[in-house]
């Protein structure tokens, strides 16, 4: 693992560069062919609205992998990452017109702790509200 | 419906071994957006010390979630599928997932709980390779919504 930040270079405190990863209907059939997740609250506004969503909604693992990219891509190498987890708070909701829906990611080291590992805290929102709580990704850097 | 106790301990036999072909990485990664060469370019990820194109870090769970299908779908638990929604999930690595892994998944069930009327279901998905190494472990809990939601669950994601 080769990891391009160095832990002496990073404090408790340090902010990742921070990213926007928009999100339409297509994404999320995309992601289902890709992930094998077919429900149909992804790609279906007429079932999803029947199950009581407010319309078609990312998948929770999409938005999972999309926060991550924040720590992969200041790491650089995402083999680096020894430990991540999240918790889904709310839906990110994705409506069917041309702006879709915005995943929001910022994140800043929280911890660092022994072997070369820091932990990053994410914070990951859509349409201001937060999608994803506790979502946390243990790194080694170099 | 309260979920039987008795399963809380539960080890199921491990599932075939998934092999991971580079096209499937790739194709994952386009699906997430994710450019970062170390997913499609061997050598790339051979400057980074892999022996092949590696997995982007949440590409498990389709392998961990479709092994967890036996235990939630296991009739003699009692789990109501059709109102499960993702709580949590959580993975420990000691290496990343490459391309060649021929990886199986056993599942076994660390907690059985009910809240307000909710059914809680906590899964621990330990991922081996071909000799036996631990790759990842994958923890994943599902929420039976009660059939009166209740204020203080807010996971909304569905089946995953």
């Amino acid at each position: 693992m080769t990891a391009k930040i160095a832990y002496g270079d990073v404090e408790v405190g340090t902010e990742l560069p921070a990213r926007s990863f928009p999100v339409n209907r297509a994404t999320l059939v995309r992601y289902a062919g890709a992930s094998g997740d077919f429900n149909p609250i992804h790609w279906n506004e007429k079932f999803a609205k029947e199950v009581g969503l407010p319309d078609v909604i990312a998948h929770g693992m999409f938005t999972m992998a999309e926060a991550v990219r924040v720590v992969t891509d200041w790491i650089g190498d995402p083999g680096a990452v020894v430990d991540y987890g999240v918790r889904f708070t709310k839906p990110v909701v994705v409506p069917n017109d041309d702006q879709g829906a915005v995943i929001e990611v910022t994140g800043k080291v929280g911890a660092k702790l022994d072997d070369n590992t820091v932990r990053v805290d994410l914070t990951v929102t859509s349409g201001g509200l937060k999608v994803l709580g506790m979502s946390r990704a243990v790194v080694r850097l170099a | 419906m309260a979920l039987d106790q008795s399963f809380v301990g539960r080890t199921y036999p491990p599932t075939d071994p998934y092999e991971v072909g580079r096209e499937k990485i790739r194709e994952f990664a386009e699906a997430v957006g994710d450019a970062n060469p170390a997913y499609t370019d061997p050598e790339a990820a051979k400057a980074l010390g892999y022996a092949d194109v590696i997995a982007p870090p949440t590409f498990v769970f389709s392998i961990t979630f479709k092994a967890a299908g036996q235990v939630v779908q296991d009739p003699r638990l009692g789990l109501d599928y059709s109102r499960v929604v993702h709580g949590d999930q959580k993975f420990a690595y000691r290496r990343p997932v490459r391309a060649g892994d021929r990886l199986t998944v056993t599942s076994t069930i660390e907690a059985v709980k009910s809240m307000a009327g909710n059914d809680i279901l906590d899964i621990r998905g330990e991922v081996h390779d071909e000799s036996g190494e631990h790759v990842v472990t994958a923890w994943t809990k599902l929420v039976a919504r009660a059939a009166e939601p209740a204020e203080s669950v807010d996971a909304t994601d569905g089946k995953a």
